[in-house]
């Protein structure tokens, strides 16, 4: 099964990027390709850079700033395929960020 | 065979022995093949229905059981095959292949393996909230009806049924696995189990309205624990919980008084005592710390055993469950144990001295709106004499009571002080 694991945290608090916190994020990313299940990941700008677009009745809203003001902000992804959903909380509780914020583990619906 | 309206009662008295001995067996079953239980309680209830049509003319089959699985199998291919029309989908359409190549004759029912572990692990894993877990347990292998399981949670029957419904829906859905977890996660998962468990019997026993007692649910929470204990022999905090039910269930009798009211500890008539529950509650303690892995479950049995061996109230060794108290707290160092604890501290040393440990700040402030902290101020306040104090202690507890039973033990309680304090 396909799970996006979406990793919450609070970017005002969490800004480690030490050579040693970064290197336990390539040791998560190698040791999914190394198991076989890491499909895609991205980490993703702050929440500051985002725009939020809406067309309702077909006419464009472009705004400034994410779609909702949260106390956690959408960080980054990885995207997995594992066999069940033990596995993918296993693999998103050995994600660092996890220590400080949440990730969120979503099943993908499959239309095939 | 012919119909005959005494095959016809026979028959569909089998039907009803195989389906309430073996239901969470053959739901079991069915789900580890489909991975849809709701799909997996249709199929079963069809295949009820065609053994209620064939076995009063063909006769009940030599494995009742075997043939209730085949053709709940069968059933559910029909199903998939309908729904596989309407949106194809290709899981379906695999599990429609295997079930296809798997189909077995009726007449050589294979042997069903036992799952209800894996089942049990399943309805209770953390991923579902634990009313969900709870109602899922009961309904799937208990046996308990969506209304039945509502009236004992008090809620209405279509928001049970809700819940149950996404429940199932997101175990499908998420892929919650169907097995008996690896080591690395079984005593965390163990104790969710344990945890629905302890939560039934609770509901049963300290029941929040109506009934003080709901013996069908501490019945069934016994029941469970015991097929656990049965599949999971080496686990002593499953024999700890086993032990616990036992022992507490050993003084049911007792705790309801005439008219219907509450009885506590102190005041329960021993003789209405079940020796021999409360005996294989004690033995299964011994049993369970003997693996010498104690846990919260094991201590909270040991210090029911210890009230059950006592003859009178006044015979309690107040300080060896002192002592187990002190051990519960080191693991579970939680208001409510440290109550506990502060309350067996009074029996032993003496009502000041409890009340000083119930006084304390790390106890009254956060059960400051906890019934039975009130509850058990005034005891110590009426045994220490101050009738006055004790009173508005009563007071208090009456405001945060729900329960009528309890309120009447309360209000009696109040009233006594207050005849003791005005006098």
């Amino acid at each position: 099964m396909k799970y996006l694991l979406l990793i919450y945290g609070d970017e005002g608090q969490n800004q480690d990027v030490s050579p040693e916190a970064m290197g336990r994020w390539r040791k998560v990313t190698e040791d999914m390709t190394a198991a076989g299940v890491l499909l895609g990941g991205e980490a993703l700008q702050p929440v500051a850079t985002a725009t939020t677009v809406r067309a309702p009745g077909g006419k464009v809203v472009t705004t400034d700033g994410p779609f909702a003001e949260t106390k956690e902000q959408l960080g980054g992804f990885y995207f997995i395929d594992v066999e069940h959903l033990d596995d993918a909380l296993r693999w998103a509780a050995a994600l660092p960020a996890s220590e400080h914020g949440s990730i969120e583990v979503r099943p993908v619906m499959s239309f095939d | 065979m012919a119909w005959t309206p005494g095959a016809w009662v026979e028959a569909r008295r089998a039907v009803e022995a195989t389906i309430r001995d073996h239901r969470p067996r053959v739901l079991s079953g069915l789900f580890r093949v489909l991975g849809d239980l709701q799909l997996a309680e249709d199929a079963l209830q069809d295949a009820v229905a065609v053994a209620l049509e064939r076995w009063p003319a063909d006769g009940v089959p030599r494995n009742p059981t075997g043939w209730i699985v085949t053709v709940a199998r069968r059933k559910a291919l029909d199903r998939l095959r309908r729904r596989t029309t309407r949106r194809t989908k290709s899981t379906e359409v695999a599990l429609v292949a295997q079930l296809e190549r798997d189909e077995a004759s009726v007449d050589d029912p294979p042997e069903i393996p036992d799952e209800r572990l894996a089942l049990m692990f399943t309805c209770c894993h953390p991923a579902l909230s634990e009313q969900a877990r709870v109602a899922l347990t009961l309904r799937l292998l208990g046996g308990l009806s969506t209304p039945e399981i509502a009236r004992c949670f008090l809620v209405p029957e279509a928001t049970l049924a809700q819940r149950i419904v996404r429940a199932k829906k997101k175990i499908s859905a998420a892929g919650v696995p169907f097995r008996v977890p690896p080591r690395a996660l079984l005593s965390e998962r163990l104790s969710s189990v344990l945890a629905v468990l302890y939560l039934v019997f609770n509901e049963g026993y300290a029941a929040r309205s109506g009934a003080l007692v709901r013996a069908d649910l501490c019945d069934e929470a016994i029941r469970l624990t015991g097929i656990l204990a049965e599949l999971m022999p080496d686990e002593p905090e499953v024999l700890g919980l086993q032990a616990l039910l036992l022992l507490h269930d050993g003084r049911r009798a007792a705790r309801v008084g005439a008219g219907g009211g509450l009885v506590t500890l102190e005041d329960q008539d021993r003789r209405l005592w079940d020796r021999a529950r409360i005996a294989e509650g004690a033995a299964l303690v011994q049993r369970a710390l003997r693996a010498r892995a104690i846990g919260p479950y094991q201590l909270q049995a040991a210090i029911a055993a210890i009230h059950g061996e006592a003859e009178q109230a006044k015979d309690t060794d107040w300080w060896q469950i002192v002592g187990l108290y002190t051990a519960l707290h080191r693991i579970l160092p939680t208001p409510v144990v440290a109550l506990n604890r502060a309350v067996a501290v009074a029996m032993a040393a003496g009502p000041a001295q409890g009340l000083a440990l119930l006084d304390a700040p790390q106890i009254a402030v956060p059960l400051a709106d906890y019934l039975w902290w009130h509850a058990a101020r005034a005891d110590l306040l009426r045994r220490l004499g101050d009738a006055a104090h004790a009173a508005a202690a009563y007071e208090r507890a009456l405001r945060l009571v729900t329960n009528d039973i309890e309120r009447s033990y309360l209000a009696a309680r109040l009233a006594a002080c207050r005849a003791i304090a005005t006098t």
